[in-house]
């Protein structure tokens, strides 16, 4: 990888809740011999607002994202819903904002932007990073991820690498657990109930961590299971693949 | 103008508003094919019975104790004229009314084409197979098959088909989930089908 | 409950009420889990010896190729229709398609007409259009019956009494068939074999003495003027066939153009649908054949907003829609509310594109809720035969709503985003934001409540906001490498 220019897209909720996540893919690239940058101008992929119907709120959030990142070989993020955002959404934005250099600046960046398990598994060809986690955990495949993205059992491969880690099938893992962004909060009741039926699966394992490539779901399934008192932990995947003995 | 040149011209405009600027060629993909069938006839046989309809093969010369073993003693029986089977006693169909079809028990008719991977049966109520309603009042339908009309799926039914008649594709008895998604056989249609797969 | 949709509320809280039904949600559960695992078992199956996905390309490409020139495709199946001996009506709307059924049976002197399943004539309100009229239109599938009979809705395309388990339909059977025309059997029990046997004797006078039917039609094949009906019961054959006189009300989209693009299409359609390799009976029927079947065919091609949807760049992959429910049942918000929440004929994930594209976003808030009643798991996309993509549409949809209600004075959500647009598009600004993150959720965990996340709040706890943000820790150990 000499000679390429990584840049970290931490998130905008991993840079103001989660900062662990992004120290952790920081650790984790370097243990690997990936030099990463983070531009500070970075903020957000603007997805709350492309989501929420917001189009025009999102082109100048849009266009800051492109700035930041203009010029890396690869963007890679902790999150395959950002991810998607920006290789899926950011089009519609720039097509929005009518102006034709931000069309082209979105489809030259968006094939360079990648989810972590990607940028591991596809780009760098690494499936045993070289993590220790002596836990049992569940794992929870994030639909956008899943869906949007594609990234298939990579994930999967890497945990499977992770040593000491016993890893327990989730029941009805592919299901969405109701998080959905403002559709927690605009559906609450609908994104309650999927939740719990989430939880509840993830109860069933018996795994004392759940582990998911987006905290935003995290925050969702471990809102649900902290209030159940339920004792099972989130953890960013990021953060089991940066731990060592 | 009268309303129906209105509505008509109107609705024809819409559309031709609504996709001004969009290209209208569009190539379509051609549907796959399934990889080829070992035994189609067999094939054909094992799907029909998957719907729990009866499946018999037998011979030409044994098809006339095929059919009359499949129907139950005293059963009052209706046949389409042209029927290549004996059946002895039965009446055929002249024309007759919704209420007097409901006074038979059984059917007997032959096909036009078996499809094998779906385990369907078409009809296309030429002569030997009547008119659809004959087919579908009576209780017990059963279909005289030659294995030479069994073709392996959907895409090579098709082009057998002549558009221009009525068809009737029959895939086991008449069923319905409509209850708590579980499947009962026999609702309206004929609630059992014997299917005579002739050699 | 009363049979019509109008001045449903709007979808959340709707939905609140229904999740609020234990009977619902396991009747719902069950019945969506048994669907999916049919339906999947059949992919499965197509994969062993052919290719799904090219499968549903092909039958993607069938529909998009016949909309892209969907004005000369129905011209065409006019032609073809009318030369088959059917006559050949066009409606703008509801009221027009309506009224021409009731004159059709009117002309015949008729005071009741059977039905075939068809969700176009709900759509309309036909039932509701003919009873004004004096003429008792009678639902023929046993679903339609339950829900007909209850003076319910349907709440699943494929399955309308989806909602309803066997005992309720004993019920149901047993108060009103008798009202309806011959009574339930005395003795009727709640196994579903029985109650199909109920149905069957109650539905078969019926069957014998109808004049007039009313169908849909699945499909509509321009070049031959052939309309397809797929069914399982044979209550659909029994309508095409024994009545005198047919007329089927069909939506402009659902013409294909040439009788061998049926494959695909039937190859798709039952195994996405109840997840069988071919559903009991499918009919087709080119206008009037002599001697067999009804003497007279009407046909009425319907517009009722489809010319809406097709204009619309993004949502015009919907009308491609077979009305298969294969993205109900994945859907995991309609797994939990069903389908009255979507207040329409048309539930789940098609529904919360569907009605807005038919009846346009902006005019009032039921129709509005539709494009967010789903989290965009993608799972509608992934079963859909014919490749519509729901989550995209959901999201332009939602932009429409948004942009519709632009210029006056804003919602608290709409400064919300404009607030946050301010904030994101500048680093700095989101920085000094950030500072205050971490003590503010520990805030908010500590005080339990706070305005705006007491719906978060209700059944999941806040994060613990970190003592620095990933930002400042960056700046302050230049990236980790002074730690």
């Amino acid at each position: 990888m000499s000679g390429m220019r990584v840049a970290l897209m931490v998130t905008c909720i991993n840079d103001a809740i989660y900062p662990d996540t992004g120290r952790a893919v920081v650790t984790l690239l370097r243990r690997l011999g990936v030099e990463v940058d983070f531009p500070p101008a970075q903020t957000c992929c603007a997805q709350p607002m492309v989501n929420t119907g917001y189009l025009d709120e999102a082109v100048p959030v849009v266009r800051t994202f492109v700035d930041a990142f203009a010029g890396y070989d690869a963007v890679v993020t902790p999150s395959g819903s950002c991810a998607g955002s920006a290789r899926h959404q950011h089009s519609i934005v720039a097509r929005r904002s009518g102006d034709a250099g931000l069309v082209t600046a979105v489809s030259e960046l968006a094939p360079r932007v990648h989810e972590l398990s990607e940028f591991l598994v596809d780009v760098l060809g690494v499936t045993d990073v070289g993590a220790y986690y002596p836990h049992t955990v569940t794992y929870h495949p994030t639909c956008h991820s899943l869906r949007m993205l594609g990234v298939g059992d990579r994930p999967r491969q890497l945990l499977d690498h992770v040593r000491g880690l016993t890893l327990v099938e989730l029941p009805k893992a592919e299901e969405c657990c109701g998080f959905g962004g403002t559709f927690a909060v605009k559906n609450a009741d609908t994104s309650i109930a999927m939740g719990t039926d989430k939880a509840r699966h993830v109860r069933e394992t018996g795994a004392e961590v759940v582990v998911a490539g987006d905290n935003s779901c995290l925050t969702h399934i471990g809102g649900v299971l902290s209030r159940q008192r339920a004792g099972v932990r989130t953890v960013h995947l990021a953060e089991i693949l940066a731990a060592t003995e | 103008m009268s309303e129906r040149t209105t509505a008509r011209d109107e609705i024809l405009g819409r559309i031709r508003a609504a996709l001004d600027g969009v290209e209208a060629g569009y190539d379509v993909p051609p549907a796959p094919r399934i990889a080829p069938l070992a035994d189609v006839v067999a094939h054909f046989a094992e799907r029909v019975a998957d719907y729990r309809a009866v499946v018999e093969r037998c011979s030409a010369a044994d098809l006339a104790d095929r059919v009359a073993a499949a129907l139950p003693g005293g059963a009052r029986v209706v046949v389409p004229p042209g029927l290549g089977v004996e059946v002895p006693g039965a009446t055929v169909d002249d024309g007759l009314s919704a209420a007097e079809l409901d006074g038979y028990d059984a059917v007997v008719t032959e096909a036009r084409v078996g499809i094998a991977e779906t385990g369907t049966i078409v009809l296309d109520h030429g002569p030997g197979q009547g008119r659809r309603a004959i087919t579908l009042v009576p209780d017990l339908h059963v279909c005289v098959v030659r294995a030479d009309q069994v073709v392996a799926d959907v895409p090579d039914a098709l082009p057998l088909l002549d558009p221009g008649r009525p068809h009737t594709w029959i895939s086991g008895p008449s069923a319905t989930s409509d209850i708590e998604l579980d499947r009962v056989e026999g609702v309206h249609g004929p609630r059992t089908l014997v299917v005579l797969l002739v050699q | 409950m009363s049979g019509t949709f109008v001045g449903m509320p709007k979808f959340p809280v709707a939905a609140r009420a229904a999740l609020g039904d234990a009977q619902l949600r396991h009747n719902l559960a069950h019945a969506t889990a048994t669907i999916r695992a049919k339906r999947q078992r059949l992919v499965d199956e197509v994969n062993a010896n052919c290719d799904w996905e090219a499968l549903r390309l092909a039958g993607a490409g069938v529909k998009e190729s016949a909309l892209r020139s969907l004005d000369e495709h129905l011209v065409r199946l006019e032609e073809t229709l009318t030369a088959n001996g059917a006559t050949v009506h066009w409606a703008r709307d509801a009221a027009e398609a309506n009224a021409i059924v009731a004159t059709v049976a009117r002309r015949h002197g008729v005071d009741e007409v059977v039905k075939v399943k068809s969700m176009v004539t709900q759509e309309i309100g036909l039932n509701e259009a003919l009873a004004a009229e004096g003429i008792a239109a009678w639902e023929t599938d046993l679903a339609e019956l339950i829900v007909q009979l209850g003076d319910d809705l349907p709440s699943h395309i494929l399955v309308p009494a989806i909602h309803r388990n066997r005992a309720e339909i004993r019920e149901i059977f047993l108060a009103e068939m008798g009202r309806a025309g011959r009574p339930a059997p005395a003795g009727l029990t709640d196994e579903p074999r029985v109650l199909a046997a109920a149905a069957r004797a109650h539905l078969r006078e019926k069957f014998l003495r109808a004049k007039v039917a009313v169908s849909g039609a699945n499909f509509a094949v321009a070049e031959t003027g052939t309309l397809v009906v797929v069914e399982s019961e044979g209550n659909g054959r029994m309508c095409l066939t024994l009545p005198e006189v047919l007329v089927s009300v069909v939506g402009i989209e659902k013409v294909v153009s040439t009788w061998d693009q049926l494959d695909p299409m039937l190859r798709l359609l039952p195994r996405s649908s109840t997840g069988e390799r071919m559903n009991p009976y499918t009919s087709t029927w080119s206008g009037v054949t002599p001697g067999d079947g009804p003497q007279e065919v009407h046909v009425v091609l319907l517009d009722n907003g489809r010319t809406n949807a097709l204009a619309d760049e993004v949502g015009r992959q919907a009308l491609r829609c077979i009305r298969c429910s294969a993205c109900l049942n994945v859907c995991p918000v309609y797994e939990r509310v069903g389908g009255h929440a979507y207040g329409s004929v048309y539930p789940g994930p098609i529904g919360a594109i569907l009605n807005p594209l038919l009846k346009g976003v902006g005019q009032d808030k039921q129709t509005d809720s539709l494009p967010y009643a789903s989290s965009l798991c993608g799972a509608c996309f992934e079963v859909c035969p014919v490749r519509i993509d729901i989550p995209s549409v959901l999201v332009d949809l939602r932009a429409q709503v948004v942009d519709a209600h632009r210029g006056g004075v804003p919602s608290a959500e709409a400064l919300a985003f404009k607030g946050a647009a301010v904030a994101l598009s500048d680093a700095r600004k989101l920085g000094l934001g950030e500072r205050l993150a971490g003590p503010g959720l520990r805030l908010a965990r500590r005080a339990g409540v706070i305005p705006g996340l007491s719906r978060w709040a209700s059944a999941r706890d806040l994060p613990p906001g970190p003592r620095e943000s990933f930002r400042a820790w960056w700046k302050r150990t230049d990236g980790g490498r002074d730690e």
